[in-house]
Formats: structure tokens, C-alpha cells, sequence
């Protein structure tokens, strides 16, 4: 008898008749793959269907159209990451005019120091590391610079993705950006705001994560 | 209620309370319609269902081998794993780790395993407090009630009964019926627990063997609160529940909640592969994974039970089955109730236990039908009420034989008497043509005569009247 429950359980496997099954082959492209030029179209599409709300704007009108977004919301307190390329592009705008728009909240330390910051700030925006179109989602690869939260716990989250990064599916995105080979500690798709049908299957939104979820695709 | 119910007995009771039929049948109903909705090509899907089997097969095939290998990445990932053979060690695992945290409640995901574990059982039981935080979950807890669904374990309940539970259980909670208002008493809850927990615990609905990945799906953002807010995340997980590749994930992910929920894709698809990095400025700093047998590697060593092991918990078959509809999930008696409890339950449980949930079941097919993973439920029902009735000295199922009955066994060797020997038969015949109409409804008859017509015997055989009519005797 081996000694520990891990030898135990994994003998009692070795231990059967098991002929070793063929991988199955790769997958065909699904038929309603999205052109790169759908893409964009098609991700909206999709992303709307589960209520998230989805611009596509030019690459240079992007921040104008941010700050658009806030202000109709009222939004006062915008969190977000100060060392990453988005986060020195709003502190450039917010620097040139800042009238009228949300005071900027930087993620500073560990959250163990930051947790009541984190739960009291309005909104949060990110990056998207890339979208999915076929079934609609984002994909977002936090960093040390942008953590997890941002994405999370902010009633509203605004993630910005360059239209190139957008993929026709899952698979295209896995194969293209190599995901095995270098896999982050934390790895995310979201296709839209918090939601659960747990009542009744009456679909309500915003029940734990982002009530709101923005999208600004930069064409 | 009084002393445990016999199964016949909760199912008679289901039956007969009209709102728990109604809530059932509405949300069963809606399920099949958004399924189809995401399945509406025929022939796209069914290549997808095979090859969903395609990859829990070859997985289940290496499965040791890719166990191994999960566990030497998720290690070099940071990840620490724990084996448990019962769900007994399971607890005491995960209660060691809280306590090594001196942390007084545990915040929960949704996850079937840590239902099978009795985890909270185990955990109040010893001072720790478990907080479920998926909002069906969250529900059921209040009102002290188990799942009655895989996947929506308070759809038996409709909004007023949640109302009431809102309104006496959580202090200060004012009575209302509005659906949005309901979440949002849940929210602020919860945000609270969220804020102050100390541990997180989570399933698993793949772990992925080549990197060492837990990918979890979820759609209200609690999950990834408990496995990001807390300094330590505890992911429990059935041994079945590793897959080789993180290719093998799209054609699963697809699978699972298009059948699930009718979903293209979850609102959060979860990838976990590491605890917190050095830099990094959230995550917990510490990722346990508990692997649980738990009879899984008896039902592994069987290569047709072994199937059993390919499902994804997606529930789809609960949603789709006319019994389940009817009596719902907790009628059952079972941790998973419908189709795929009915044979996993037996299998892990014994069929001394678990015998009565077998021949609840008109073998209609419709689960296997839209099974993503092509599970042969059917085939493993029949198997099962075999073993039921099997004499051999030993079987891969527990309790095998515990319905074989020696009047029963008497009963058939006749009628392999009356159906061998030509004389007999003429003579069986002749009998009950006599006074086969008069037998009295006693015993097995009464019950077999409940909810059936009598047999009305003919005074000749056919074998008989067609001799006479010259039909060649063959």
C-alpha cells in the first residue's frame, strides 16, 4: 500500500485497462467567422445583445469621447492605471483641461492599503488586451501596473481596445497571441456588466461585479 | 418534516405542490428554448457535442498522467495542491487552511463539490462561517435549503417566496417583489463580506493540465471577488475535472454554457494560474487547489461507467428531463439531482442508497439527447439497474444486488419454466385463460395494478387460434 492519498488515488487510475484515445484534430474555423473587416461590427453585435455599451471611435477622438461618457454619468471619481499608456494619455488630457471631468484616482499599493479607495471610487478604466468576436467578449490580461480589481469592483468599467486586437474567435486569439507559452496570473474574458437570472430567470444586471461595462473600440 | 422521506414519498409531495410545478416548469421550459436558440444549427452542433466527448474522452484516457502534470504546473506556478480520497479529508483540508489563517468564515463560489463535500456543514460546524455568494446561492443559504438545480439552485423558489426570505432573514430588509431591488439588497450585502473576507473558496469548471490553468465561469462577478479579493483562494475540484490543452477550452467553454444557460459566452470567463507575483498589487497571495476522488477513481476503473465522468455539470440534462421537471431537484434526496444524478449518485453513494433514483426514469432519451458530451445516460441507467440485481461476488458498483430478491429470482426461473417447456406453457395458458381475470390485486400486483390497467387474458392463446386457422407452426 503507498503511503499518501495522491499515491493512492493516482495508482487506482494507473491500475485499469485505459487504451490511450487520439487527440482530437484541430478545430475547423467556424462557418460565421467574422471577416476582419466585421469584426468590429460584429463584436458591438454581440456585446450589446448583453448589455454592455459599445463606441467605435477614432483613435484620436478617443479621450474626448471618454470624457463625454463621464460627464453624462456624472461620474466624480475615475480610477485608474498611471503607468500604462492609457494612464499617461489621460493624465496628458486631464493636465491640458480637466474642467468638469472626474478627479483621477491612481491604483496605489497593494489593495490590502487601497481596499477602501478601491470600494468607494466611481468608475474604473482599463485596457483590453484583445476582443473575441464571434461570441462577443473582451479579453483582459491585468498587470502589475493595472490590476484585477479595476475591472471588478468599480460600479462602472470602461476598457478601451485597439480594433486590430480584435479576433474572429477564441482559438484565433489562443493560437495568435501564443497563451500557453506565457500565461499571466490572471487571465480574463468579459463580455458584459454583472448579471444573474437567479430569480425567476429575470435577467437583472450590476448584481456583484460592474453595473456598466463601456467599451471603446479605437479604430 | 419527520424522520427521513423515502424518494416515492418527496416525489408524491413535489407532485402535488402546484407553485413548485409552476416554477419549475416555466424555468425548465425557458432553459430548452434559449438552448436551442444558441444551438440552432443541427449539424454545427452535433460535430461540436463529439468533439466535446472527443476531448473528455483522450483527457479520461491519460488521466493520471495528466493529473501529474496539472499538479507539477500548477506547483511551479505557485499553486499548492492537496489530494483528498473523501470529502472528509477535503474538509479537514480546507478547514486547516483556514484556521492556519486564524479566519472566522470562508467567502463562497458557487460550486457543486463543496455541496457533495457538505462543506458548510463541516465548516460551521467548526466555528468557520460559510457565506455563499452567488445570489441563488446566497438564497438558499438564508433559508437554510440546499440546490435544487446544478446551475440555478433557488429556481424553485418564485419572487415573493425570495421576498419573504429577504424581508424576515436579513434585518432592516423591507418587503418588496422587485427583481432589481432584490439584487441590490444582495449587493450591499455582500459587498460587505467581499470587503472584509479573509479566505475565498471556489470550484472549478476546468483545470488545464499543460499550464497549470483553473478556468472558472461565472456570470454575476462573485466568483472573481473570492478568487481575487481574499489572501488566500481554496479551489476544490472533482480528479475528472482536468482537460490537456488550453485549446481544448473554446470547444468546452462553448459547450458548457450554451448548454447551461443558452449563453454564446459567460459575462466572466475566469483564468487563474498563479497567486499573487512579486509587484503585483491585488490577488490572493495564496492559491490552494484540493483534488477530490471521492469514489471517482472505482467509477474510472469501469470503462463503461467511466463515461459517467465526462460531464461538465452543465445541468442540461435536469432541464430537459420530464421527471425533473415535474418533481424538481430536491425531491431527488441527492447532492445532484435529475439525469446526471441518477447515475452519479448510485455510483459514488451505493445503490443500497441511491437504488430508488434509477427506475425514476421512463428511459425517454431526452437527456443524452442534447448532453454536450454525449454521456449515454440511458445505457448507464439500464447498467445500473443490473447491478441492482446482480448476484456476482463483486462489482465496480457499490451496493450491486441489494434489489435481487429471492421471490423475484423464483418468479423469473418460472417463467423461464413456463416459457422452455411446451407442456407447461399449453398448461399456463389454459390456467390464467380459466382465471387469469379473477387474480386478486395483492402484493407486487397491487402495486404494478395502481397505475395500470389489468391484463385482460384471452380464453385461447394466439399461438392457439392461429394453429387453427392453418398458420404454419413454426
Amino acid at each position: 500500500m503507498s503511503e499518501t492519498p495522491r499515491d493512492r488515488i493516482l495508482a487506482r487510475l494507473r491500475n485499469v485497462p485505459r487504451p490511450e484515445l487520439p487527440r482530437p484534430p484541430s478545430v475547423p474555423p467556424p462557418t460565421d467567422a467574422p471577416a476582419r473587416g466585421e469584426r468590429a461590427a460584429r463584436l458591438k453585435s454581440r456585446m450589446e445583445a448583453v448589455r454592455a455599451e459599445v463606441h467605435l471611435v477614432p483613435s484620436e477622438a478617443w479621450l474626448e469621447r471618454l470624457k463625454e461618457i463621464l460627464t453624462v454619468r456624472k461620474v466624480a471619481t475615475l480610477l485608474y492605471a498611471p503607468q500604462t499608456a492609457i494612464g499617461e494619455a489621460l493624465q496628458h488630457a486631464w493636465e491640458t483641461d480637466a474642467a468638469g471631468s472626474p478627479e483621477l484616482v491612481a491604483y496605489a499599493g497593494p489593495v490590502e492599503t487601497f481596499k477602501e479607495r478601491l470600494f468607494a471610487v466611481e468608475a474604473a478604466v482599463t485596457a483590453a488586451a484583445g476582443a473575441v468576436a464571434d461570441t462577443g467578449a473582451l479579453i483582459l490580461r491585468p498587470t502589475a501596473e493595472e490590476p484585477r480589481l479595476m475591472s471588478l469592483v468599480p460600479p462602472i468599467h470602461i476598457a478601451v481596445l485597439r480594433a486590430e486586437e480584435i479576433f474572429a474567435s477564441l482559438d484565433d486569439a489562443m493560437r495568435a497571441g501564443n497563451w500557453p507559452a506565457d500565461m499571466p496570473t490572471n487571465m480574463l474574458l468579459i463580455s458584459g456588466p454583472s448579471k444573474t437570472a437567479d430569480i425567476e430567470l429575470i435577467l437583472a444586471f450590476g448584481v456583484h461585479g460592474p453595473k456598466e461595462l463601456i467599451v471603446l473600440v479605437l479604430e | 418534516m419527520t424522520g427521513p422521506e423515502s424518494f416515492e414519498q418527496s416525489a408524491e409531495r413535489a407532485l402535488a405542490d402546484d407553485q413548485l410545478r409552476k416554477n419549475f416548469a416555466f424555468a425548465m421550459g425557458s432553459f430548452i428554448v434559449k438552448r436551442k436558440a444558441v444551438f440552432s444549427d443541427e449539424a454545427e452542433t452535433e460535430q461540436l457535442r463529439a468533439r466535446g466527448q472527443a476531448i473528455k474522452q483522450r483527457a479520461l484516457s491519460r488521466l493520471p498522467e495528466l493529473l501529474e502534470e496539472l499538479e507539477a504546473n500548477c506547483t511551479r506556478n505557485g499553486i499548492r495542491v492537496h489530494w483528498a480520497e473523501t470529502p472528509a479529508v477535503a474538509n479537514r483540508i480546507v478547514l486547516d487552511i483556514v484556521n492556519a489563517h486564524s479566519a472566522t468564515g470562508v467567502i463562497k463560489g458557487k460550486s457543486m463539490v463543496s455541496e457533495e463535500m457538505h462543506l458548510n456543514g463541516y465548516l460551521a460546524a467548526h466555528g468557520v462561517e460559510p457565506i455563499e455568494t452567488d445570489l441563488g446561492e446566497f438564497i438558499i443559504q438564508l433559508n437554510g435549503e440546499t440546490p435544487s438545480h446544478i446551475i440555478v439552485p433557488a429556481i424553485h423558489k418564485n419572487k415573493s417566496q425570495i421576498a419573504h426570505i429577504f424581508h424576515e432573514k436579513l434585518p432592516g430588509t423591507p418587503y418588496t417583489e422587485e427583481v432589481t431591488e432584490l439584487n441590490a439588497i444582495a449587493r450591499r450585502t455582500l459587498r460587505r463580506r467581499f470587503y472584509e473576507a479573509a479566505v475565498g473558496v471556489s470550484g472549478v469548471n476546468f483545470a488545464v493540465a499543460e499550464t497549470g490553468t483553473l478556468c472558472l465561469v461565472e456570470n454575476e462577478g462573485n466568483g472573481r471577488m473570492c478568487t481575487t479579493l481574499p489572501a488566500v483562494h481554496i479551489a476544490v475540484m472533482g480528479l475528472e475535472k482536468v482537460v490537456e490543452k488550453l485549446e481544448d477550452l473554446p470547444p468546452l467553454l462553448r459547450l458548457l454554457t450554451g448548454s447551461a444557460t443558452g449563453q454564446l459566452v459567460t459575462t466572466y470567463v475566469n483564468l487563474i494560474t498563479s497567486p499573487r507575483r512579486p509587484g503585483e498589487k491585488d490577488g490572493p497571495q495564496e492559491v490552494h487547489l484540493v483534488i477530490l476522488d471521492n469514489g471517482r477513481s472505482r467509477i474510472y476503473a469501469d470503462p463503461q461507467l467511466r463515461q459517467t465522468l465526462q460531464c461538465v455539470r452543465c445541468g442540461t440534462c435536469l432541464n430537459h428531463c420530464p421527471v425533473y421537471t415535474r418533481i424538481g431537484g430536491h425531491a431527488y434526496g441527492f447532492v445532484y439531482p435529475g439525469p446526471i444524478g441518477q447515475i452519479l449518485n448510485p455510483q459514488v453513494e451505493g445503490l443500497e442508497k441511491a437504488a430508488p433514483l434509477i427506475t425514476a426514469s421512463s428511459l425517454c432519451g431526452a437527456c443524452e439527447e442534447v448532453c454536450p458530451v454525449k454521456i449515454p445516460i440511458t445505457a448507464l441507467l439500464r447498467r445500473l439497474r443490473d447491478e441492482s440485481y446482480s448476484r456476482a461476488p463483486t462489482s465496480a458498483v457499490p451496493g450491486h444486488g441489494c434489489r435481487s430478491s429471492l421471490a423475484e429470482r423464483l418468479a423469473w426461473q418460472g417463467w423461464v419454466l413456463v416459457n422452455t417447456r411446451p407442456w407447461l406453457n399449453r398448461m399456463m395458458n389454459a390456467v390464467l385463460g380459466a382465471i387469469g381475470d379473477f387474480l386478486p390485486p395483492v402484493g407486487p400486483l397491487e402495486r404494478w395494478m395502481r397505475f395500470r390497467e389489468e391484463p385482460k387474458f384471452a380464453g385461447r392463446s394466439l399461438h392457439r387460434r392461429l394453429k387453427k386457422k392453418g398458420v404454419a407452426d413454426e
